[in-house]
């Protein structure tokens, strides 16, 4: 009777462009050209911009809550470049809206949304996206149905769906996860283990030392990666990707980073986390990393930098007066995308903005004579 | 490579669209009369099981679209835990008739996102009861997707399975889930009562734009009845008088709709003759032919299969209050299950559910003989 080791598995950790902004060559074959970390750093930067610019909306009560994405650009930025736009779906959560904005999500939209309009989530039309999605974990079964659906119509493409650690621990992590393995499905789950899910750590939402090993138990080809550095994030994604669209099902990505800001507008982080912490973190900013590797490759400097600042704060000017200038939805316009077709009843309650019963049968409350007997 | 200036296009901020009006085109509605005759010739009757003639509804259905599968817990190997799907994996293959994991959340929320990309997934539940473990799928994203997308991504979905008690399955399978899911805005809810009706019905649900409940009973998929071959799809919306009287109106749905037959024919040999209403859908309810029926006979009793309070039996009550307050002769009447959860045992289960008897007692608590 044997009684032997039947399943071993390790956990790959993939870091190319380290804290101080130095380069692994040797990792780095396949991944970013000299002009791709260009553009992610000016799309990265240009974001981070808007996202201060959101967060000071908010704080002076032009807009509702709002999740600031500081600190995570990195994951957004290199996942978004290794999926090819307008061919590829994106099946966001809400701490990705730069991997949105590249897929062609209009930023202005990404603000009407947190201002509390619906109609921010319209995906124009060629862009291949589903609206953010707030509640944890339950766009990922969308992502899998969307991935079944590339494979039953016979498309050469993949999606990939973003969600943070704390997410792994709702039921539809583990529904989607074992449903695209199942099937098949050309899915990349996407984890922005940014350590904190609100207040509560990853340690203590889960007792696995690895987001990453959550896939073994599907049999799906994972990793961790330094989530700050957008070569290896891009590369995690593009071989996935590679492999989704080959047949090879779907792949998960553990992209380690750090939430810079508090959870949303509503909640302040100080509370409850370590100012060292943070700190420490701040330190391994994707922005200022991708900054040195850029300067000491003498592909940036301080005249850039500026002219880069300059034309930041015009892009996000413009969209601030694009998302505030977009006119008030009417009340009575609610009611139009309830059904393909409005109902009768509904159309009723436009017109008349009622749902009590007072005036409908005007007999009733005595408000005109009373209708004849049949 | 510089980032180029951002210009925001307003353009994009326009009318709604909804993408699934371009894709799904909605077949030709037909008035009552114009529907194929419930009753075959005599010697050309066609009786065939209510099962038969949901799986009748999606096989043609899926033989005129290609985008259109189905999916759920047994459905294709077994030939579905109640045999609606007999065959149908042999006819449309396993990329089409797909067997899931024991998962209704899993198989719920992908086949929504399975809908947006363009497909029409008709989603069995085995019963109605475990669709609870879906509820946020179902009811959360379904739905609302439409209105959350400034009305740009609709749902085109049919969830259906078995809901009510059917037959002593304890309390935990026998939900009749129309009380609590009626209240969602967005869904479209179809509890058809007999085989004729449930292949239009399902026919129509399956090309429908929207995402559509349909609500089947265990205690009916083997009842059998005339249904023709051709095709049909029945408008939702629309009541089917069942009975005509003048002495009360009997309001019903789905498995309820045949004790209320039961009941009209004891009636009847006492002289009391009822108009019978199969509501087909409750949402969108049909209150106008409620009205136009409440206006001969003046009374009116609801028979509904859920628990009573907050049920589709209240909601129409209440509309027939607002509607048709000043033609009733009498408070309306409402036979609903006991306000307990279903019975196991044969004797309390039978008690515990409408039933013919009810029915008769209700209808002469309010009928002046």
């Amino acid at each position: 009777m044997p009684r032997e080791t039947i399943y071993e598995a390790k956990i790959e950790y993939l870091q190319i462009l380290d804290e101080d902004g130095n380069l692994d060559k040797k990792l780095a074959k396949g991944s970013l050209s000299d002009e791709q970390v260009l553009e992610l750093y000016e799309q990265m930067w240009i974001y981070r911009q808007f996202d201060e610019i959101a967060f000071k909306l908010q704080r002076s009560g032009r807009m509702g809550t709002y999740p600031q994405n500081k600190g995570q650009e990195a994951n957004a930025a290199g996942s978004a470049l290794a999926m090819v736009r307008g061919t590829d779906w994106v099946v966001p959560s809400y701490r990705e809206n730069l991997a949105m904005h590249m897929h062609g999500m209009p930023y202005h939209h990404i603000l009407m949304h947190w201002m509390g309009d619906e109609r921010g989530n319209m995906i124009p039309d060629g862009v291949k996206m589903l609206p953010l999605s707030v509640p944890i974990g339950t766009h990922m079964l969308h992502a899998a149905g969307i991935g079944w659906a590339m494979k039953i119509r016979g498309e050469e493409a993949a999606a990939i769906t973003y969600f943070g650690d704390g997410a792994t621990s709702e039921g539809d992590f583990h529904g989607a996860m074992n449903f695209a393995s199942v099937m098949q499905a050309p899915v990349i789950f996407f984890c922005q283990n940014n350590h904190w899910a609100i207040s509560v750590p990853t340690d203590q939402q889960m007792n696995s030392q690895t987001v990453a090993q959550k896939a073994l138990a599907y049999d799906m080809p994972t990793i961790r990666v330094d989530g700050n550095d957008i070569f290896a994030v891009y590369l995690a994604v593009k071989e996935a990707r590679e492999r989704a669209v080959s047949g090879g099902g779907p792949s998960f990505i553990e992209g380690l980073t750090y939430r810079l800001g508090d959870h949303t507008t509503a909640d302040d982080a100080r509370r409850y986390r370590d100012a060292d912490e943070v700190e420490a973190w701040a330190e391994k900013d994707p922005l200022i990393r991708t900054r040195k590797y850029l300067v000491s490759k003498d592909l940036w400097d301080d005249e850039k930098q500026e002219l880069l600042g300059e034309r930041a704060t015009k892009i996000v000017g413009e969209i601030v007066k694009a998302a505030e200038g977009v006119r008030e939805p009417a009340t009575a316009e609610f009611f139009d995308s309830m059904f393909a077709e409005l109902p009768r009843d509904l159309a009723e309650q436009r017109d008349s903005m009622r749902t009590s019963s007072i005036g409908i049968n005007p007999g009733q409350v005595g408000l005109s004579a009373q209708p004849e007997r049949v | 490579m510089m980032t180029t200036a951002y210009t925001p296009d307003m353009s994009l901020i326009t009318d709604d669209v909804h993408p699934a009006l371009g894709h799904w085109e909605l077949p030709h509605f037909a008035e009552e009369h114009e529907l194929p005759p419930r009753d075959g010739a005599p010697g050309q009757e066609r009786v065939i099981q209510f099962r038969e003639a949901l799986r009748e509804a999606m096989s043609e259905e899926m033989r005129r679209d290609q985008r259109i599968f189905l999916c759920g817990e047994e459905v294709a190997q077994y030939n579905g835990a109640y045999k609606v799907s007999q065959g149908m994996l042999e006819e449309f293959g396993e990329k089409r008739i797909i067997d899931t994991p024991i998962s209704e959340n899993g198989f719920a929320g992908m086949a929504i996102g399975a809908a947006m990309m363009g497909l029409k997934p008709i989603v069995e539940f085995m019963s109605w009861s475990f669709s609870l473990v879906a509820a946020d799928p179902i009811l959360n994203n379904a739905p609302k997707m439409l209105y959350m997308s400034g009305g740009q991504w609709g749902c085109p979905i049919v969830f259906r399975g078995n809901d009510g008690a059917g037959g002593q399955l304890g309390s935990t399978h026998s939900w009749c889930v129309e009380g609590l899911y009626a209240n969602i805005p967005g869904l479209k809810m179809v509890i058809p009562s007999n085989p004729y009706d449930a292949k239009g019905l399902l026919k129509t649900a399956i090309r429908d734009p929207d995402p559509v409940f349909f609500l089947e009973s265990e205690r009916m998929l083997g009842d059998r009845a005339h249904v023709p071959a051709e095709e049909y799809y029945i408008p939702f919306g629309r009541a089917r008088r069942v009975r005509e009287g003048d002495a009360c109106t009997l309001v019903s749905w789905g498995r309820p709709v045949n004790f209320c037959i039961e009941a009209c024919e004891k009636l009847a040999e006492n002289g009391i003759e009822c108009d019978l209403l199969d509501m087909r859908t409750i949402r969108p309810l049909d209150i106008d032919s409620i009205v136009a029926s409440l206006k001969k006979t003046g009374r009116v009793v609801v028979v509904d299969q859920s628990w009573p309070f907050g049920s589709v039996a209240s909601e129409t009550i209440t509309q027939i209050c607002e509607h048709g307050f000043d033609w009733l002769d009498s408070a309306p009447v409402r036979v609903n299950t006991r306000d307990v959860p279903t019975p196991y045992a044969r004797g309390l289960e039978h008690a515990y559910l409408p039933n013919a008897e009810r029915v008769v007692e209700a209808v002469l608590r309010i009928v002046e003989v």
